[in-house]
């Protein structure tokens, strides 16, 4: 008789744990079942976010840089896992090489898009760029890895604190993706990753008023987005919609804010 | 105003005591400069300030009174080595009667001359308000020895000075001896035999604001009754933020302890311009009861011309000629 | 000797010549390079707020008015505007000297028609309603070294709506780089203070700016309501009310509008014991009292080291018997008049609120004018976090004091705010500062110094503050796709 398998339960990644949905609901992908994010899941990802984000933007620029290059190499010591649950090897070798390339943005962001200002008296004048905050990102499915991935890697670049909404095609991958957060050294709670249908729960995350930022895809339709927004106006909540595959400065840029700083020079 | 308690040396130990000439002991001098010598200055903020005031625009019925009021306010000065008896005489005569024509131009405040010539002019303005003000200790570098200082002071106030302008002593200030200047300001002080004592900063020579409200504190912990800008012989002297810089000192004083120290203004000080807005410094940093010759003065040589004109000028409503007021 | 020496010293009446700047009794709207009239035939009046008199008829834009500004930006657009780089240098710096040539004409109507003393119309809004346009004017021709990569298109046309605390200044801080960038505008001056943007046409005209480049239309809240609604609007640029940048954002959402947001504030000023103590009461006193607190990054809450608090509120009270509260056009005048009634009833009923919540207030004892709308300078001591007055934006002249024991009790008092446009450290601990500042959760950060403003220098919020930053290299981006 053959040794049974020891099967994996999947669970959401808040705050640095694995943990059930609070509703107990699952949905299943390809015949695995995945837990299904509920409301207060989704009110539970934020608030494990705000610490993570206090956390998280309190390492060096350096620091962050060289903890998003060991999620790298945690994705690809789970090449395998993470090709099962995309579209195939390309995909993993772009979501593993956009990942390496935004580990090299966070020290050199405030060099790029900030600036000292010469104004027209006796001051000190620089701009920086500084994390926002806590970013909602309503994750891309199509690509199911690189989807959530590359806005993620962008958003965590950028210094903040995300809430990851992966759609039901994304689940497995996400799943794989939670395990390389969890032993990344990435500090606990700057990264939460739910799974399951995000209908009801994009529509909590984007009116959450402890949300600095909203990550839109731009493949959702004109007028889910139109929700979203009008929601997330009530916090003056940061839409940013932003495609699947793209990798680019703006992409991070969209989520820092510039801090002016003023001081007199005088004797 | 009460005195703010809670840091250690603050308050009422500032306050001379009864009976002693030599109010001070070293101790409580040092603590009073410790204490309130601790706020720092910011130059950025204290310059945009003085230009604020600078820009107050006095007219009319308010310029009239405060051309007279400067005029009140004035040390006439001369402080040449050409300096003779001849020319004190005449700048004396200017001071009790600035405008012969014009009764309303009030008597200038004091003469300010070389402890040589105190005599002479002690001679000329008797049976007048005016004060004879008297340079010494070394004026204007302060560099000869103490004894020799207070010889000087003791030679002034001998020939009739009723008030004494020494230079602090910024040597020492410089090397961070700060209890040779206090006591030497003390020292000078009891000399002084109870003459008004003005201490001259020197402000063009102590490198900031910070050390410019340092050494007005160090010279009132010393005794002094006037805290004073400059010799005049450095340029950029009597500047807004320097005047309001020890304005400030002195009613953190006032406020801490209730004594009243005045403020001399002097060097550069030209024009009426200037002058007015001289005033507008301390009715804004202090009240209009420091306008008096008590607590506030401008030392100028050649500012009374300019604030004659000015009188005339809005009398008559027509502007002057430098050539109708006399040249001293 | 005479006695000379009054007991009291004022400075008599320095009132500043009306004369400077003709007043017509009725506007109309500036659309495609000429007046026109509105089609609904409406006006409404502006009033001096300083003697309540009116001053002249300004007409109301309706939503065929804005059918026609949008539509006279947008042919202007696709003339030409956006590509003649050098062109639009060249006219951006004509606009910054005529506002230096007719500076003395804009600063007295902007005091009369808003309140403000003319000591800062003519020292602070004006000079820097041109240094505006003279800074981006330099950009006009330069945006390939501002964006090095990619490409950068302006959007189109930019509608823009402006407050009345600073109606020349913000007309600079939103024409000036929309402008510089290609975009052509359709401007909104605010209902109270539309004068000194209806002056600006005449100077857009002396300019000989291509007619439609610059519409300013006149109006009230539905005038606005209807421009950020109009299709044809690529960008939206609004500073005002973080209540009416709510409506907007929900208004554009899910159209795809470039929208930008400079809303309202409740800034920290924080006061450690070893600053600068006599600046630091400059810097309140400017960062609340500076245009009657009608500045959004005012530092409304004064966050006091108790240790020296005693000390500071007697210097602070000292200072503010000092204020001089009275006629704008007065050159002494520090504190003008409220903007309008409306925002008069608004500081008085915070008043109330303050003095309801417990908190104890002091006024000085300033004589106020018989007519007009003004307000004394007013300070609250003994507040707390949850008092109305110390969480809700009042602008107005009301300062809240709080205290603080540490760095760290001051930082979270002063990000415990749904705001964060701008703060202020006083300090003279070098690592001190650097550190605070960093942990601020605000657009503006000014150490030892507060309300200091420059074209070179971005401004702009953190959260319900808004978004999108005016003023420097950072200011051109809002008004460019950049791929």
């Amino acid at each position: 008789m053959s040794r049974l398998t020891v099967t994996k339960t999947n669970k959401l990644f808040i705050d640095g744990s694995f943990v059930r949905s609070e509703s107990g609901h699952t949905f299943t992908v390809a015949g695995e079942r995945f837990p299904r994010a509920s409301r207060k899941d989704v009110r539970d990802a934020v608030r494990a976010a705000r610490g993570g984000y206090v956390r998280w933007s309190a390492l060096t620029p350096y620091n962050r840089g060289q903890v998003l290059y060991r999620l790298a190499e945690m994705l690809d010591a789970r090449r395998d896992q993470l090709e099962a649950g995309c579209t195939g090897p390309e995909e993993v070798d772009r979501c593993i090489d956009r990942v390496v390339w935004y580990a090299g943005w966070p020290d050199k962001l405030t060099q790029v898009l900030g600036s000292s200002n010469a104004v027209a008296g006796p001051f000190l004048n620089y701009t920086t760029a500084e994390p926002m905050g806590v970013v909602g990102i309503l994750a891309p499915t199509e690509p199911p890895l690189e989807g959530p991935l590359s806005r993620l890697a962008a958003v965590l670049a950028g210094g903040n604190a995300a809430v990851v909404l992966a759609g039901e095609a994304s689940a497995p991958a996400a799943m794989v993706l939670a395990e390389g957060l969890a032993t990344s050294d990435l500090p606990a709670g700057a990264a939460n990753l739910l799974t399951g249908p995000t209908q009801e729960t994009a529509k909590v995350l984007a009116a959450h008023l402890d949300i600095d930022a909203l990550d839109l895809d731009t493949a959702a339709d004109l007028e889910r987005l139109a929700e979203l927004e009008r929601l997330a106006a009530g916090g003056v909540t940061r839409v940013v919609r932003q495609g699947a595959t793209e990798q680019s400065l703006a992409c991070v840029a969209g989520f820092v804010e510039h801090k002016t700083v003023w001081h007199p020079r005088g004797i | 105003m009460t005195a703010v308690n809670g840091i250690a040396g603050s308050g009422a130990e500032l306050a001379p005591r009864e009976g002693t000439a030599a109010a001070w002991t070293l101790t409580e001098a040092h603590r009073a400069y410790r204490h309130l010598a601790s706020q720092s200055v910011d130059p950025v903020g204290l310059e945009q300030r003085a230009a604020v005031l600078a820009s107050r625009s006095v007219k009319t019925v308010a310029k009239d009174h405060a051309l007279r009021t400067a005029i009140s306010l004035l040390d006439l000065t001369t402080l040449e080595g050409s300096d003779t008896p001849g020319k004190v005489r005449i700048v004396s005569a200017r001071a009790v009667r600035p405008d012969p024509g014009d009764p309303s131009v009030p008597s200038v405040a004091a003469v300010c001359v070389y402890p040589s010539l105190v005599a002479e002019v002690a001679a000329a303005l008797r049976g007048s308000s005016v004060k004879v003000a008297s340079v010494a200790t070394g004026f204007p570098a302060g560099q000869v020895p103490l004894e020799t200082k207070l010889r000087e002071v003791e030679y002034a106030v001998a020939a009739g000075a009723d008030e004494i302008d020494m230079v602090l002593n910024r040597g020492a200030l410089l090397a961070g001896r700060y209890t040779e200047v206090i006591d030497e300001i003390q020292q000078i002080k009891a000399a002084c035999d109870g003459r008004h004592l003005k201490v001259i900063l020197e402000t063009g020579e102590l490198g900031g604001y910070e050390m410019i409200r340092r050494a007005s504190l160090m010279a009132i912990a010393g005794g002094a009754d006037f805290i004073k800008t400059s010799t005049g012989k450095l340029p950029r002297a009597a500047t807004p933020p320097v005047v309001l810089t020890m304005l400030e000192a002195v009613r953190d004083v006032r406020d801490e302890t209730g004594q009243r120290i005045g403020v001399k203004a002097a060097g550069g000080v030209r024009s009426a311009k200037q002058a007015i807005a001289l005033l507008v410094l301390v009715v804004e940093t202090l009240d209009p009861s420091w306008l008096t010759p008590d607590l506030f003065r401008i030392g100028a040589s050649s500012l009374l011309n300019d604030l004659l004109m000015q009188v005339r000028r809005r009398d008559s409503g027509v502007y002057q000629s430098p050539e109708g007021f006399p040249v001293d | 000797m005479t006695e000379v020496v009054a007991r009291t010293w004022d400075y008599a009446a320095a009132p500043e010549s009306r004369d400077a700047v003709t007043i017509s009794p009725r506007y109309e709207l500036w659309i495609d390079g000429e007046w026109s009239a509105p089609e609904a035939g409406e006006y409404f009046p502006t009033v001096d707020p300083s003697s309540e008199q009116e001053l002249a008829v300004v007409a109301a834009a309706g939503a065929a008015d804005i059918d026609r500004a949008v539509a006279a930006a947008r042919t202007a657009f696709e003339r030409g505007w956006a590509s003649d780089h050098t062109g639009r240098a060249h006219y951006l710096y004509r606009i910054a000297r005529i506002l230096q040539t007719r500076a003395r004409e804009f600063a007295v109507l902007e005091s009369l028609d808003g309140g403000k003393p003319i000591r800062e119309s003519r020292d602070v809004d004006i000079p820097l309603a041109a240094a505006h346009f003279f800074y981006y004017a330099g950009w006009a021709d330069k945006l390939e070294y501002a964006f090095p990569h990619g490409t950068r298109t302006p959007h189109g046309v930019a509608a823009q709506i402006i407050p009345w605390n600073f109606p020349l200044l913000m007309l600079a801080w939103k024409i000036a780089p929309a402008l510089a960038a290609g975009n052509t505008v359709v401007l909104k001056p605010a209902e109270t203070t539309p004068l000194t943007a209806l002056l600006f046409c005449d100077v857009v005209r002396e300019a000989g700016l291509p007619a439609g480049v610059v519409n300013i239309i006149t109006g009230g809240g539905d005038t606005g309501a209807a421009l950020v609604r109009h299709p044809g609007v690529e960008k939206i640029a609004f500073t005002g009310s973080t209540e009416v940048g709510r409506e907007i954002a929900r208004a554009v959402a899910g159209r795809g509008t470039h929208l930008t947001l400079e809303l309202g504030g409740k800034a920290a000023n924080i006061v450690f014991d070893d600053a600068a103590l006599d600046q630091a009461i400059e810097g309140i006193v400017n960062g609340i009292y500076f245009n009657q607190g009608h500045v959004c990054c005012a530092g409304s809450r004064l966050l006091v080291q108790e240790s020296v608090q005693e000390r500071l509120i007697a210097k602070l009270t000292d200072r503010m018997r000092r204020l001089r509260v009275g006629d704008p056009l007065d050159k002494n005048t520090d504190v003008g008049a409220i903007n309008s009634r409306a925002q008069l009833n608004r500081i008085s009923t915070y008043v109330r609120y303050g003095i309801e919540d417990g908190a104890e207030i002091f006024q000085p004892d300033c004589p106020l004018p018989a007519h007009g709308y003004f307000h004394p300078p007013t300070m609250f001591t003994g507040v707390t976090q949850s008092h109305r007055i110390a969480r809700e934006e009042i602008f107005g002249p009301v300062l809240a004091v709080l205290s603080f024991r540490t760095a760290e009790e001051a930082i979270a008092m002063a990000n415990n705010t749904r705001y964060g446009l701008s703060a202020g450290v006083w300090t003279e601990k070098g690592s001190r500062a650097l550190a605070v500042a960093q942990a601020l959760r605000a657009g503006v950060i000014w150490i030892n110094t507060f309300n200091k403003f420059d074209p070179s220098s971005p401004f702009g919020g953190y959260r319900e503050s808004g978004f999108g930053r005016e003023g420097g290299r950072h200011g051109l981006e809002p008004y460019l796709q950049l791929t």
